[in-house]
């Protein structure tokens, strides 16, 4: 086990016009579970695959653990990976499909089946041990290549959307299982999604990337509580946070014909960038409807009933919407949801609003005592 | 352009009489009573099929088992005595020999080559590729007859006094070596691997089609796998890849033998089965075209059919079986 650095770590393939990854700085600790994350093209897969030694890196480097892998083939790095499509050796059983690295490896035979016959064990794969991958579930099947990855025992486990082959009722039970096993097992991984609860739920840490660029690695809280920038924002959480371009008075952001109280810290650095608009992001459960004449009016065009929640759709009046209100969400009352059509009121929790600029997109966090709970950390800029 | 005329007239004529035939068959069907009419249709259709099939190919391989048993003129039986003077004959035990040989080395030669080319054309540029694989593929092309007529240039032979037209003796002379009459040489059968090396030649593009297609159909994931389990080329190559091309690899090595089995037109140009050359289809062919001997030509064609029945089992078994796999 080991930790793993990205270092201003760039692939551009030949002939494309910009890089995949452009100067990825990542530091994963020794035993993390690590979460790429971002819509596709993000340069996620291809961060993998470099890690992996199946792409060449262009400019920077890559380590594991002392060792400088960046120029090193895929067998010289001592990782095991689990491939979307599990990319099983369709012509070997499932025991030498796990066994063989290790026959490649050299080692002797009784040995090998004792890993095989205990990683089966860990995986509840025994009973199959005989059968080749044709003969098995689609979950058994990603089971196999999870196990052909453990008993490697590797530096490093790298796994590239090993669930997106799944059932939507399976990928929730396997999530659960390959979280519970890498903390069992405590093996460095760095995990490929494209689906944020999948990137939330699992990882110690989770990094979201857009076209190639790091946009924010923090704990799934964090993330979720202090998005870095308008994308990471729209892009973690579900249903999604609601962003509003919003004009700036005094107090705090216009919306409606009321005025939204912002931190004096925000207002005071919004003010130094002698900005007059930013955007506005207030996540679906962080309203209250409140009676008329309190809140912001909402009014609603659609409502979604979960059961256990239910979600308003619906647009809200600002000074910029001239050019047509964006869509807006919101988390409401289960048993007392409000009619299609209707106007309800809304309070946001000063609190829980999230103020980006308008100009970069970065999040204006002011002296950072009033969001997100009191938390310490610096925006990284 | 008579020719043409003629070509289309027999296809449009081929066509418009079977229309007629079936139109006559389906008539005649329905003139039976009720549920007879359904029951005998298919029957009656398949017949025309059946009647060619039986009329070109039972009948003959029936009248050839019946030769077999005959003497040479095909006018007494002489029973096995055909096939025991045949076993029994020096020349034919090195016929036999001869066809051995080819049966060994030409099908798995051309599964080597045909996968070298097939890797080594897979490693470059797609232009590179495309050209590298029309030309390997082109003699494939070429009749065996006009591929012998070539062949014949890389192996002639002149007198030491004159110049050397002949490739192989060209290179042999220019290398410092006195001319030597390549397909004479029968010491280790050498004559006969030159003659395989045509085979080669046009086998090996086809062999090479077929097994680039089924070597890029091999997922890259597999590949990628194995080399993060730490495989080298070599083991890829013949433990991730080989494995999963090997129904490819049966049916072209069954295709090619098959092929060897019926080889003729090559030795027959080439030495017309002399210098210890001689293979079953040619010396089948003397026999019956030479020495009109029916007997001997019918006894060889069985001892050919029977050992080629296992083989056309198991491909068919083999094709059905990936069939199956799909």
């Amino acid at each position: 086990m080991a930790a793993i650095t990205y270092e201003h770590a760039t692939v551009q393939y030949p002939g494309a016009e910009r890089p995949s990854v452009n100067a990825l700085d990542l530091d994963i600790a020794d035993g993390e579970f690590l979460v790429l994350v971002g819509p596709s093209g993000c340069g996620k897969s291809t961060s993998l695959r470099a890690l992996a030694g199946l792409e060449a890196v262009s400019e920077g480097s890559i380590r594991i653990g002392d060792k400088d892998v960046t120029h090193l083939p895929p067998k010289e790095r001592d990782i095991a990976m689990v491939f979307q499509n599990y990319a099983l050796y369709p012509h070997m059983t499932v025991a030498d499909n796990m066994g063989f690295a290790l026959k490649i490896s050299g080692m002797k035979k009784d040995e090998m089946r004792t890993r095989v016959e205990e990683a089966a064990k860990i995986l509840d794969l025994t009973e199959y041990l005989d059968r080749k991958p044709k003969a098995l579930s689609g979950g058994q099947r990603q089971r196999v290549a999870m196990g052909r990855a453990i008993v490697r025992n590797p530096q490093a486990f790298l796994m590239d959307e090993p669930l997106s082959n799944l059932d939507a009722k399976l990928r929730v039970q396997t999530r659960t299982e390959i979280a519970a096993l890498q903390r069992r097992l405590g093996v460095t991984t760095v995990y490929v999604t494209h689906d944020q609860v999948e990137a939330m739920t699992m990882g110690d840490r989770v990094c979201v990337l857009k076209d190639g660029y790091l946009m924010q690695v923090d704990t799934p809280r964090n993330l979720y509580d202090r998005p870095d920038n308008v994308f990471v924002a729209g892009f973690i959480g579900s249903p999604a946070m609601n962003l509003l371009d919003v004009d700036l008075d005094q107090d705090g952001a216009r919306v409606g014909d009321r005025s939204l109280p912002l931190p004096r810290g925000t207002l005071s650095v919004l003010a130094g960038e002698s900005a007059r608009t930013a955007t506005l992001g207030f996540r679906p459960e962080a309203v209250k409807l409140v009676p008329e004449g309190e809140g912001f009016p909402f009014e609603v065009v659609v409502v979604e009933e979960l059961g256990s929640d239910a979600y308003a759709y619906g647009t809200m009046h600002t000074s910029r919407s001239s050019a047509g209100d964006k869509l807006l969400t919101i988390r409401v009352d289960a048993r007392n949801v409000p009619m299609k059509g209707e106007t309800v009121h809304l309070r946001i929790d000063p609190n829980e609003a999230h103020v980006f600029s308008s100009e970069t997109g970065r999040r204006i966090s002011g002296d950072g005592a009033a969001v997100g709970g009191g938390a310490t950390r610096v925006a990284q800029a | 352009m008579i020719k043409v005329l003629n070509a289309l007239i027999a296809v449009l004529g081929g066509v418009a009489g079977a229309i007629v035939v079936y139109y006559l068959l389906n008539k005649l069907a329905e003139l039976l009573p009720g549920r007879w009419e359904d029951r005998i249709k298919p029957y009656l259709y398949l017949l025309p099929a059946l009647a060619a099939i039986g009329l070109y190919l039972i009948y003959p391989t029936i009248q050839t088992f019946v030769y077999s048993f005959a003497n040479a003129q095909g006018t007494a039986f002489v029973g096995f005595s055909n096939f025991t003077d045949l076993l029994a004959s020096k020349n034919f035990q090195n016929t036999l020999f001869n066809t051995l040989l080819w049966i060994l080395v030409a099908p798995a030669g051309t599964i080597v080559i045909g996968l070298l080319i097939a890797t080594l054309a897979d490693r470059l540029r797609p232009g590179g590729e495309k050209l590298a694989k029309t030309l390997i593929f082109l003699p494939l092309a070429i009749g065996a007859v006009s591929a012998g007529a070539v062949w014949k240039f890389v192996y002639a032979t002149n007198p030491p006094t004159q110049n050397q037209i002949g490739l192989l003796n060209g290179i042999w002379t220019g290398l410092g070596g006195d001319p030597v009459n390549w397909l004479q040489i029968s010491t280790f059968r050498l004559n006969s691997f030159m003659l395989m090396v045509i085979l080669l030649w046009i086998q090996a593009g086809f062999a090479m089609v077929l097994l680039s297609a089924a070597i890029k159909g091999v997922p890259t994931e597999t590949l990628e796998a194995a080399r993060l389990d730490g495989a080298g080329e070599g083991a890829i190559f013949f433990r991730i890849v080989i494995p999963q091309i090997r129904t490819t690899l049966i049916t072209v090595f069954i295709t090619v033998l098959i092929g060897v089995l019926k080889t003729f037109d090559i030795v027959y140009v080439m030495t017309n089965g002399n210098f210890n050359t001689n293979i079953i289809a040619v010396d089948f062919f003397n026999q019956l075209f030479t020495n009109n001997n029916f007997g001997y030509a019918a006894a060889i064609v069985v001892m050919l059919l029977i050992v080629m029945i296992p083989v056309l089992v198991f491909q068919v078994r083999q094709f059905r079986a990936e069939e199956a796999a799909r």
